[in-house]
Order: C-alpha cells, then structure tokens, then sequence
C-alpha cells in the first residue's frame, strides 16, 4: 500500500516430535483412531495430575539456542484458564510470566540482503483436543488424541515489515526446527501453526498502529494472501482516515478475505494463575551446555559453508540444504567423489525429480551416495554418456541397482572408439549421398543432421564429442 | 485397626465375620456416613482375606476394613464428591492411596460423605444430605471428611482416609472424638484426589487411636512419580513406641486462646497441654504474627484454585450434562447451575474473582506473599520449640439446625486447622476432653514439615497416658 508500512509480528506454534505427551505418557502420535491415545491426565479426569515430560524442555532449550535467546532458569507453568469443549480441563497448561525463552534473534535473507528478527519469547504448552463437526447429523465430537501434544510457541518482535519477509521468517524458522529434529514442520497436519499480528503506520514514522490478529493460515500461500489482503484493507482504511478496529480476524481462503471472528470467541480474561500441580522446572547451567554440544549445524551456517567450502553458488546451497537428511546425502556424495559441482547438479535435477515423482524424502530414496556418486563418476569418465546416465539413473532409483550392472547389462556403454565412429558415419555418407554433397558445399547446418543418425545408428551410445569431430573431419 | 489385626492373628476374629458385622452396623446405622458401599464386593475380599491369614499373611492391613472418602478415586466404585455433577461418576483407575492400600490386602468397604467437592466445614453441604455426629446425631459431625470421621467413630470400620484442605480431617476428628493426621505436603501422593486446591489438598489417615493413624499413614505414604509435588524422600516406617516427652518444648501461641474460643474447649485443651507438660514437656509460649490473616490468605488462596479446578465439570466428557441442544454457552451454564450446590458455587466465584484482570495482583499475589510470612512465622517458631499445641476447632460440634447463616461464621471454624495448610505443614487432632454437654473437644498439634513421626509419637504418649480417645459414642 503505497504511502503506508507494515507492521507485522508472528506466533508460531510448533508441535514436538517427542515420543509421549507433555503431561502423560500418552503417545504423541498423528493420525491415530480418535482418542486412542488418551489417559485420564490428558482427559481432564477427576483427580488427574500433569507430570511434565523432560523431553520437551529439552527441545525448547535447544530452540532457544539456536534462537539466540537467553535461557530462563526458574520456568513455571500457570494455567490459562477458559471454556471450550476441546479443553478437556477447563485450562491450558502453558508459560506465562516466566517463558523459558527470552530476547532472541533471527537473521533472514530477503533480496540479498539480511534483516535481523527480534524473538520476543519461547514457551512450552500444552495442546488442545479437536472438534469434529459432522454437518449432516448435526452433532460434534472431540478427538482429544491432540490434547497435551507438546507445542512451543515462538513469538518475534513486530520487526517483520512486508509479506515476503514474514514468509521468509516463517521458512527459516521451519527449516530451524525441522534441522533440529523437533518440529516435522507440516502445515497441512497442523504441526507448524502461524498467527499474525499486524498494522500499518504511514511510511517513515516508528510509531505503531492499531493491530489485528490474523488466524487460519494453514499454508504459506495462505499466510502470504492473508498478509496482503489485511495490509491492503488496513492501507485503504488509513488512508481514507478511517480507524482500524482491534480484534481477531479470520483468513477464508475459499473467499480471499479476512473477517472478524465473533466477539464472544475472543473476549476472555484467561485469569493466569501458577498451576499448583506442578513444581518449578529449574534449568541449569549444565543441563543447557549439554545439550549445547549436541546442537546440529543450523541451516544458515551449513548454506555458508557449502558455498564456501565447495564453491557454490547461494541459489544451489540453498537447494541442498533444504532438509538435514538431503544436506548429509550430498556431503556423503562429496566425501565418495570430490566433484561437488557435478554432484550439485545431480541432485538438483535428477535426484530431486525422482524424488518428486515418487513423492518421498531423500530417505526413501534406493540410490545412495555411494551409488550416485559412482554414476556420476562413470558419466565423466566417458563409460556412459550424460543422457544414458539419466536413464541409468532411472531404473537405479526404482530397482536399487547398482549402476555398472545396468550399464552392463542394457549395453550402454559409451562409443568411443574412432575406427567403430569412422564405419558408422562412412556408411551413413553411403546412405545420404544428397546430403553429404550439401555439407561438403558448406551448408553446415547439417551437422546436425549427421549428428542425429550417428546417435540413431548407435543408440545414443555415440560420444557426442568425439562424433562431431570426426563427421567435420570427414566431410571436410 | 490394630486391635482388629491382632484379633484375626489370635484367631480371635475372622476377617469375615468381622466384615459382616460391619456391615450390619452400617446398614441400620442413620449416620449417612456412607454415599457408597460396595457389600459384595467387600465380602468377597473379606473371604479372600480369611484365606491368605490363614495362610499366614502376616501385613497387618489384610482384611482390614477402610472407608475413604467420596473424593478420593475408586476404580469401578462411584466417586461422587458429594456432588450431583458426579454422582454417577465411576471412575476408571484408583488413586495411589487406594492403590496401595488393595496391595496391602485392606479393603475398601465404601465411600464416605463429605462437603461437597470438600468445600465446607459441615458435611452439610452434601448432595447426599448432612452426615450425622454419633455422639448426638442432631449435630454436624465436621467436614469436609464427616461421613469418615462419623465411621470411625461409630465403629463402621477399622480406619479411614479423608483428606484436609483447611482443616478437613482434623475438624470433624475433633467433632467425633477421633485421631486425624494431616501430613506434611508433598508427603501423600495426590494422584486420584479430586482436586479442591491443589496447593493445599492433602490425604490424611483417621482412626480411633494414634497408633492406628500411624498404621495407616505409613501404608499410604511415599513417593509417587505421577504427583510432581510429591515428595522424593523416603521417612523410615513411624515408630509405634510412644515418644518420650522428656525435654520436648510445646509451642503454644497465645493467640490461639483469644477471642471466639468457647470455654469448655479451652479448659480441655488447657488441661492436655498441662498433662503433656506432666509427660516432660517444656511449656513455651511463641508467637506466629502474621495467623491472624490465616482465613483471609485461605479464602483467597483456595476458592481461586478451585475456580479453576472445578472448571473441568462442564458436562463435556463426563458427569452431569443438563443437555441442551441450543449452544454451547448454555450447556455450561445448565450444567453448572444443576450441577453444583451453592457453596461450591460460592467459591468458585470468588476465586474467579480473585483471579480477574485487574483484580489478581490485589488479591491472588497478594495472598501469595502473606502465605510465604505465615510459613515463614513457624520456621520462626520452631526455632523454640519443637510442637506447637492448641486447640484444634473453637467450639465442640453444633446442632445441625443451628447452623450459621453466614457463611463466614462457618469459615471462621477453621481458624486454627488453616494455618498449617497454607504452611504445608503436619498436624494432627487427638481427642482431650469433652465439652459440657459431653461432646468431644479435640487438641491440635503442629509440627516442623517432614516431623509427622513427631506428632505421631506425641500423641501415642498422650494415649497412653488417657482414656478420651477410648471413650465410644
């Protein structure tokens, strides 16, 4: 909106890959029966008490680490306190006055350039169950499967000034924790939840205007259109003088609009009080440089490394360093074959491919580093040509063969022998007499042509360099 | 408890028998102690404990008879509160206290009535109707553990479990003439205890002697991961001997015998603090300043967790649903309003209350910060003595129907037992005397936290040496 800036913070809510719930035992699990996996804890049931998961606090330190944040050492938990049916004890157990996380930063990359995201706070807290709403026999039901699903909730400064830097927070910050082994960062399942909180004020000033809370983005297409939309809206209000009112809106994808939600829904007083269930966890200076020296390389750090350890460009090391496991398959590929451009290309147009098409991870993948990188390996040694080595690739990826095998087998092997070269193309100028007279006359162009029957003649088997070479010489 | 073990060694009893007996006496008594009994139930385990005694089971609680109070988790036996929301409550585990007690061999015959949802003084405001005190049954018996307190006292089981809040077990023991234990915080796990308030709640053992309480206080105890305030350390088993007086110095804080103390209460418990000074002990007066706010940090402290304690009653999962199939807002509301009594609504809209924007640093932190002084007046405190004494409730039990109207009244009963809640501290109620009218009067005795042993040992010594708790209604 022209005239007219953005103001933008995020909340994020990750769900914890740990084993069990936050308070119970219960697995923490996606996709199971509804309310397989409850106990009376995570049911609410009288005479129930939360017993905290140490795993969580584990992975929240290690967010706050990579966050740059400091560590909190008393963390209380207090209970929130509000009705909803997917609630099952009448409050959320969750971080109040103390998070454990505080005063952080990220550092994004928008434009080539860096912009510096203050993180206001981490905290743990519990999940909600869900409502499951059946509109034909008009009756609801709650799967509380998701009830005590351990979540950190991730807040930034509202430093974020445009869509495309609240999008490009969002990215790093799932790269984060997916890097981390915490968070699977699917959007789709609900495991990395965004909120926005948003205002625009007139270009140049540092005041802040009124905000609006932004639910119900469950993409980053969503958050995207959502963030322009409410920018928009909030521009044009501004700018014809009319007030922004403070509420929550929700995003309607199906419409492309935000709309306020009904005032009930948000007009709590969530009463804080400490849960007097349970004791103050008390972090240590040990228990966080443990788990400071268990810390992965994070995604930025490996993207500067890869360029400047194997020369890459940005673009590429950001390509390959997408997911931890995909990073790793191409260090193992370079640590085999030290030809890291070569394997950098593969992976981004063969490896990726293939992946895509059969719709898995690089996990799932049947071709390991060692086996590509012996591919690739063939391919500059001139045994097959690159469009053999694609096929090749191929039939590696859904059979799990070796390639030397199926080079061997099919007969791939390149042709390079001038004297088979010299019989091959002799006999096509035999076959194409009018043609051959017409290059000899200097229409050149028909290399090509020559080019073609050669590969036909021989499979596509022909080295295509030393074949151009040796049909010049010969119509020469 | 004990004399009932050591008659099934004799083979003096049958475990059986006595069972039956009990039962009997349950049926034609009109206490309305029980909300629950579970008959064949406990004569099957009754049967089953005539076989393993006679095998030569030689635990002490097998086949014991224990009614436990109706907030207290049952597996498969109605766990009510004492309220219409849960009256046809079952819930499907047992707490940890019941838990071990069935690993013991004790069995769970029935559960007892109580204030609802342990909010009262009275065990009137049961859904269930008021329990009856056996010694004159047109009087309360206490609460919010009355219904327990009257089974002791009556003779309708062996032993019981209640638990105290502010003062739930040792009330109505001093109403009924019994022993009651409130432990040390932390020291009885909570796991299966319909929460009131959490950070005051805690499972008291209450029988006809110290040496019963001691029993079954030390079968209930321990560390139980499943309640994180539970405490880890492990006390070795109490000692049955008696402690000996000799050199123990008796706190007693004067404003314990100030205004609103009937007479004939403080001439009982005048007289025990006496006969333990006869036993050896050093009399010494001490002060604790900050008591006197004791009701007022209780008042807040407590209805604000129960407010949201409660708040898991919404007619959802379980319990009462008042069904009405208009929104969501008045299925709340419906619920809530058929569900609960009036005291319990009282309370939890005073600790809303207490809780609200603008209201909690008044109130909530504030009552906090007095809680921190009250705890920190008995560390003071125990500095110069090593038990404190006093009377446990003000007056001797009341007519039913000569119950205050105010609600406050009835709040300031509870004036002595509070203090020690909010400490998290061990107290215990033995009875010392009778009123006028021949009602029991209870003696209160406070000690260090983790000291449970201490006011166990005291009072088996005060036992041994009187009859009051030998006195039957």
């Amino acid at each position: 909106m022209r005239g007219y800036d953005a103001v933008i913070g995020l909340e994020v809510h990750a769900q914890l890959l740990t084993r069990s719930k936050i308070f119970c035992g219960c697995a923490n699990a996606f996709g199971a029966e509804p309310n397989a996996c409850t106990c009376p804890v995570c049911l609410g049931m009288p005479g129930a008490l939360p017993v905290l998961n140490r795993a969580v606090v584990d992975a929240g330190i290690r967010l706050g680490l990579a966050l740059n944040c400091a560590i909190e050492t008393r963390n209380v938990f207090a209970r929130k306190n509000y009705f909803y049916p997917d609630l099952p004890k009448g409050y959320q157990i969750t971080q109040y006055e103390n998070p454990l996380c505080t005063g952080g930063h990220l550092d994004i990359r928008v434009d080539e350039t860096t912009r510096r995201i203050g993180i206001r706070r981490v905290h743990l807290e519990e999940d909600a169950g869900k409502n499951v709403h059946d509109t034909v026999r008009r009756r609801s039901r709650i799967d509380f499967n998701r009830a005590g699903v351990p979540l950190l909730e991730i807040v930034t400064e509202p430093d974020l000034r445009n869509t495309v830097e609240a999008v490009a927070y969002l990215r790093e910050l799932r790269q984060i924790l997916m890097y981390l082994g915490i968070c699977d960062g699917s959007m789709e399942e609900g495991s990395f939840r965004c909120d926005a909180n948003v205002s625009v004020r007139p270009h140049g000033t540092s005041g802040f205007g009124v905000r609006t809370e932004l639910k119900n983005m469950n993409s980053f297409r969503n958050v995207q259109r959502a963030l322009d939309f409410e920018i928009q809206r909030q521009g044009t209000m501004a700018a014809s003088g009319a007030q922004v009112v403070q509420e929550t809106l929700m995003w309607d994808a199906h419409t492309g609009v935000t709309r306020p939600m009904r005032s009930k829904e948000e007009s709590h007083d969530y009463r804080y009080f400490p849960d007097p269930d349970l004791v103050p966890v008390v972090v240590d200076a040990s228990w966080i440089d443990e788990l400071r020296r268990t810390m992965p390389e994070l995604p930025s750090a490996r993207r500067a490394r890869f360029t400047r350890e194997y020369g890459l460009s940005d673009y590429d090391a950001e390509q390959l360093t997408q997911t931890r496991a995909l990073a790793d398959y191409f260090e193992e590929c370079v640590r085999v074959l030290n030809c890291p451009k070569d394997i950098a290309n593969w992976i981004m147009t063969e490896v990726l491919r293939v992946l895509g098409e059969q719709g898995c991870g690089i996990d799932g993948l049947r071709v390991n580093p060692a086996m590509l990188a012996s591919l690739i390996s063939l391919e500059r040694d001139g045994t097959v040509t690159r469009l053999a080595a694609k096929e090749v690739f191929s039939e590696m990826a859904e059979t799990g063969r070796p390639a030397p095998e199926i080079i061997r087998e099919r007969g791939m092997e390149q042709v390079s022998d001038e004297a088979e070269l010299r019989h091959i193309i002799r006999s096509i100028m035999d076959t194409f007499p009018g043609q051959a007279a017409q290059y000899r006359a200097g229409k050149t162009q028909l290399l090509g042509f020559f080019m073609g029957e050669v590969m036909k003649a021989t499979s596509g088997r022909a080295n295509p360099n030393r074949a151009g070479k040796l049909i010049r010489e010969m119509l020469g | 408890m004990l004399d009932t073990a050591r008659r099934f060694r004799k083979n003096d009893l049958s475990p059986l028998v006595h069972m039956e007996s009990l039962l009997e006496r349950i049926r034609t008594s009109d206490l309305n102690a029980f909300i629950t009994v579970d008959e064949r139930g406990a004569l099957a385990q009754a049967e089953a404990a005539c076989c393993s005694i006679d095998q030569g089971e030689e635990d002490i609680l097998a086949g014991t008879v224990i009614a436990v109070k109706d907030n207290i988790c049952t597996r498969d036996m109605r766990t009510t509160c004492a309220s219409s929301m849960l009256s046809d409550f079952v819930p499907p585990y047992d707490a940890h206290v019941v838990e071990k007690l069935k690993k013991r061999g004790a069995i769970v015959v029935g559960k007892t009535n109580m204030d609802e949802f342990a909010m009262g003084s009275t065990t009137a405001t049961s859904a269930f109707g008021p329990a009856r005190n056996p010694w004159d049954q047109s009087r309360t018996t206490g609460g919010s553990s009355g219904g327990s307190a009257a089974a002791v006292a009556a003779g309708l089981c062996d032993a019981a479990l209640g638990s105290d809040t502010g003062g739930s077990v040792r009330q109505p023991a001093s109403f009924c003439g019994i022993t009651a234990l409130k432990p040390t915080y932390g020291t009885v796990s909570r796991y299966g205890l319909v929460a009131f308030a959490s950070s005051l709640d805690q499972i008291g053992p209450m029988g006809r002697s110290a040496r019963d309480v001691a029993v079954l206080f030390d079968a209930i105890r321990g560390h139980d991961p499943r309640d994180s305030t539970s405490v880890p350390e492990s006390l070795p088993p109490t000692s049955l001997d008696g402690l000996d007086l000799r050199g123990i110095r008796i706190g007693v804080p004067g404003i314990f015998f100030a205004e609103g103390l009937d007479r004939d209460v403080e001439r009982s418990v005048r007289f025990a603090i006496s006969h333990l000074a006869d036993l050896g002990a050093a009399v010494v007066p001490i002060d604790l300043p900050h008591i006197r706010s004791g009701v007022a940090v209780y008042y807040i402290i407590a209805p604000a967790e129960a407010s949201s304690n409660l708040a898991r009653y919404d007619g959802v999962r379980y319990g009462m649903r008042e069904a009405d199939d208009r929104d969501l807002f008045s299925l709340y509301c419906e619920t809530r309003s058929a569900g609960f009594g009036a005291e319990v609504k009282r309370r939890i809209m005073l600790g809303t209350y207490a809780l609200s924007a603008g209201y909690y640093d008044a109130y909530y932190r504030k009552a906090s910060q007095v809680r921190t002084l009250i705890a920190r007046d008995f560390r003071d405190a125990f500095t110069s003595c090593d038990i404190i004494a006093g009377p446990t409730v003000p007056v001797s039990a009341f007519e039913l129907d000569q119950m205050p109207e105010d609600p406050l009244s009835i709040y300031l009963l509870d004036i002595y037992t509070i203090p020690a809640n909010l400490a998290g501290i061990p107290a215990i109620s033995i009875p010392c005397g009778f009123s006028d009218n021949g009602l029991p009067v209870g003696l209160q005795l406070m000690a260090p936290a983790f000291k449970d042993h201490l006011l166990l040992g005291a009072a088996m010594a005060f036992q041994d040496t009187t009859r009051f708790h030998e006195v039957k209604p």
